[in-house]
């Protein structure tokens, strides 16, 4: 029961989008998907949801093919947000959760439901122009959840949306995967993948580069970061082996460094230079990983 | 097969209650109601003209009395008035709107007479021509009498010859359409051509332009991701059919009735709809929606192809060029329908419904000629079909501008099995 890439390659002429991805996606987590623009996700997705067909390889879920007789058991929130602009909110839901397999008479009462949770209960009738683009984004994801998908893609999700709106979403993806749901998402945010996701994996140029549980990819990524806060100048550091890279600001400094023993050799050489005001040896944070494996060009 | 009844009823539906449907629906049947009536909205207007009132001076004091017989009979609305004075005296009351104009008769040197219409109204020739057209009569007729000849040898001379067109049996026993016929399919056909022209061109319209804008509100990509492109686009062209259907339909049904209410067939006839055989009428039925199926699904397959709404007019313009040909041909062919040009046409998809209609109305042709027409027209949709599924598919997750061939192909590509 999971949703398997195997070996999957679309190529658009010359052009490789994706270039033999193979990946395992386990069931009811939240699994994230990064990769810089142009990495090659919203083309994954498509190949995923059965829209384009890979050029090599296959992809299965819980061992078959993904064809439009199971649309009805997956969820998509795509990229650009599309809802017809004419329609009042309740009819679009109603068409759209139709043609997901729901009946009409259940559709009203779920989606009063949802509405009630994101705190726009007076938006049933009113015609999705009118909303702002925040709320339209609301709307978009109760487009992609109101049938309780078993597969759920969400392709950035979170962007546009104010902090608190965020945190209700995010709660509701959580919710969904608490409640049997696997979901694949796509961010540039990497607080909110740290944050949801067990199983991650980052996209280069259509290549996997990194893909495992989150905590053993920290694990084996090794680098630390170590910030340092000092009176006198910390540029002598640098040249250390085993320091990458040094980051300067107003305070201090961020070294990354190869191993946590690299710190014992740093701490000797700050010894009796001056007042250190801090000393701490820190996790790699995912944007860190990223930044490393995704490429420079990602700030 | 359910998702393609969602489809359906959704773009039936939303188009249904839109404003734009009900104002143009309101709008045809303003027309309809309006030509049902033509006739006394024309005498509405007709009664308040007063007669107009021509003054005559008569210098030969002979003429104005047959001259005001003949007139009085031919056209109620002017009426001659003889007139003593000078000439330019009445010009006076010409002017002054007394009268419309004033006619001057003289005798010349052959003793006939000549007239001179002098008015403020030249562009107005309807008079003109009626009093010159008077005057030459008599003028024959004194002419002739001067010569000595009788008044029953001139009826003679003048008398329309007796003329008619016999329609010979065919070998297999059917006749030519005779002119009764043929002026009945005329009607007919013309009704068929603006039907097709005015349903492609809007309702096709309708069709791209949906396309596009689901494409540009990015809908389409939940939309192919919960029913197949194929039956979306069928349905959406299915749907949008039954709307045409409907509003044609409408206008028909009152229109009818207004008539059937006034007891007066004078269109209905002047159209031809009375002795025409069943058969023109299924034709007429089957060729118009396989060219409205033929070139819905054009439409759909461009519209799936442009992102933006300001480049759907670009896509279509080739496919109007394609019904204004058509139209063309056709109109051509209702005075020719024997040309061999128009035999040809009839048989290229793109022309058949217009013109293999016309042939068919106009003229007795075999019948396995309409037939191959109609599967060359059910062969090329299908391919459209095949084709137009396919560009659907890669086309309606392809964002850019549209330039046409090269789009076409990426489209094929994106959506490409292998």
């Amino acid at each position: 029961m999971s949703l398997k890439l195997e070996d999957v390659t679309k190529k658009y002429g010359t052009f490789t989008a994706v270039d033999h991805l193979s990946l395992e996606i386990p069931e009811k987590q939240i699994f994230g998907f990064l990769g810089a623009n142009g990495a090659g996700k919203t083309t994954t997705f498509r190949m995923i949801l059965g829209l384009i067909d890979p050029t090599d390889g296959q992809v299965t879920w819980n061992g078959e093919t993904i064809d439009y007789s199971k649309s009805n058991q997956i969820g998509y929130l795509p990229e650009e947000r599309g809802l017809y602009l004419k329609l009042k909110v309740s009819e679009q839901i109603i068409y759209l959760a139709r043609l997901r397999g729901m009946k009409k008479n259940d559709i009203i009462p779920a989606l009063k439901k949802w509405l009630e949770r994101f705190k726009v209960p007076e938006y049933l009738d009113k015609k999705v122009e009118e909303l702002s683009k925040g709320n339209q984004q609301k709307i978009q994801f109760i487009s992609a959840v109101i049938h309780n998908p078993k597969l759920l893609i969400l392709d950035e999700p979170f962007t546009g949306l104010d902090p608190v709106n965020v945190e209700m979403l995010k709660e509701a993806v959580v919710d969904l995967a608490n409640s049997g749901t696997s979901i694949v998402f796509s961010s540039h945010q990497m607080a909110h993948v740290e944050e949801l996701c067990e199983h991650l994996c980052i996209m280069q140029h259509g290549k996997p580069v990194v893909h495992g549980a989150l905590k053993e990819i920290k694990r084996s990524f090794g680098k630390k970061n170590l910030f340092v806060h000092a009176d006198f100048d910390l540029d002598f550091l640098k040249d250390i082996p085993g320091v990458v890279a040094i980051k300067k600001y107003t305070e201090g400094c961020k070294l990354q460094i190869e191993s946590e023993a690299i710190s014992q050799k740093v701490l000797q050489a700050l010894h009796d230079k001056g007042f250190i005001r801090r000393f701490e040896l820190e996790e790699p944070s995912l944007n860190d990983i990223f930044i490393e494996k995704a490429g420079e060009s990602y700030e | 097969m359910n998702k393609f009844w969602i489809v359906l009823g959704h773009s039936y539906w939303t188009r249904f209650k839109s404003k734009s449907f009900i104002i143009t629906t309101a709008i045809f049947l303003l027309f309809v109601i309006g030509m049902a009536n033509i006739q006394s909205i024309v005498e509405l207007f007709d009664q308040e003209d007063e007669t107009d009132v021509v003054a005559v001076i008569d210098n030969t004091d002979t003429v104005f009395d047959s001259l005001e017989e003949s007139v009085k009979q031919l056209d109620n609305n002017v009426t001659l008035e003889a007139y003593d004075g000078s000439l330019s005296e009445v010009e006076e009351l010409v002017r002054s709107g007394e009268y419309v104009g004033v006619l001057e008769i003289a005798y010349n040197q052959e003793n006939l007479p000549v007239g001179s219409y002098h008015t403020d109204q030249l562009a107005n020739t309807s008079i003109s021509t009626m009093l010159e057209n008077q005057l030459q009569q008599i003028k024959v007729a004194m002419a002739t009498n001067q010569a000595g000849v009788e008044q029953s040898v001139i009826q003679s001379i003048y008398a329309p010859v007796s003329f008619d067109t016999v329609a010979i049996e065919k070998e297999d026993g059917t006749t030519a359409k005779t002119e009764e016929e043929l002026n009945s399919a005329r009607g007919l056909v013309y009704i068929m051509l603006f039907l097709l022209y005015i349903t492609v061109i809007v309702y096709g319209n309708m069709i791209a332009v949906d396309i596009a804008n689901e494409k540009s509100s990015r809908v389409m990509e939940i939309l192919i991701s919960s029913s197949p492109p194929v039956s979306q686009m069928f349905a959406k062209i299915i749907g949008i059919a039954l709307l045409g259907l409907t509003q044609i339909g409408l206008t028909f049904i009152v229109g009818f009735s207004l008539m059937q209410q006034k007891q007066d067939n004078e269109i209905l006839t002047a159209l031809g709809f009375a002795d025409t055989p069943i058969s023109t009428f299924v034709y007429a039925i089957i060729f118009f929606l396989l060219g409205y199926l033929l070139y819905a699904t054009l439409m759909a397959m461009l519209g799936s192809l442009v992102s933006r709404m300001e480049d759907v007019q670009q896509m279509m313009t080739p496919i109007m060029f394609l019904i204004i040909i058509a139209f063309m041909i056709s109109i051509f062919g209702l005075n020719n329908p024997d040309n061999s040009f128009i035999a040809i046409t009839s048989y290229i998809p793109f022309f058949t419904p217009m013109v293999m209609f016309l042939r068919v109305g106009m003229l007795d042709i075999p019948f396995w000629q309409p037939i191959l027409s109609i599967l060359i027209m059910v062969v090329t949709i299908t391919i459209l079909a095949i084709i137009g599924a396919r560009v659907y598919r890669g086309g309606v997750l392809m964002y850019g501008r549209a330039s046409s061939i090269k789009d076409f192909k990426k489209a094929l590509q994106l959506s490409k099995k292998e």
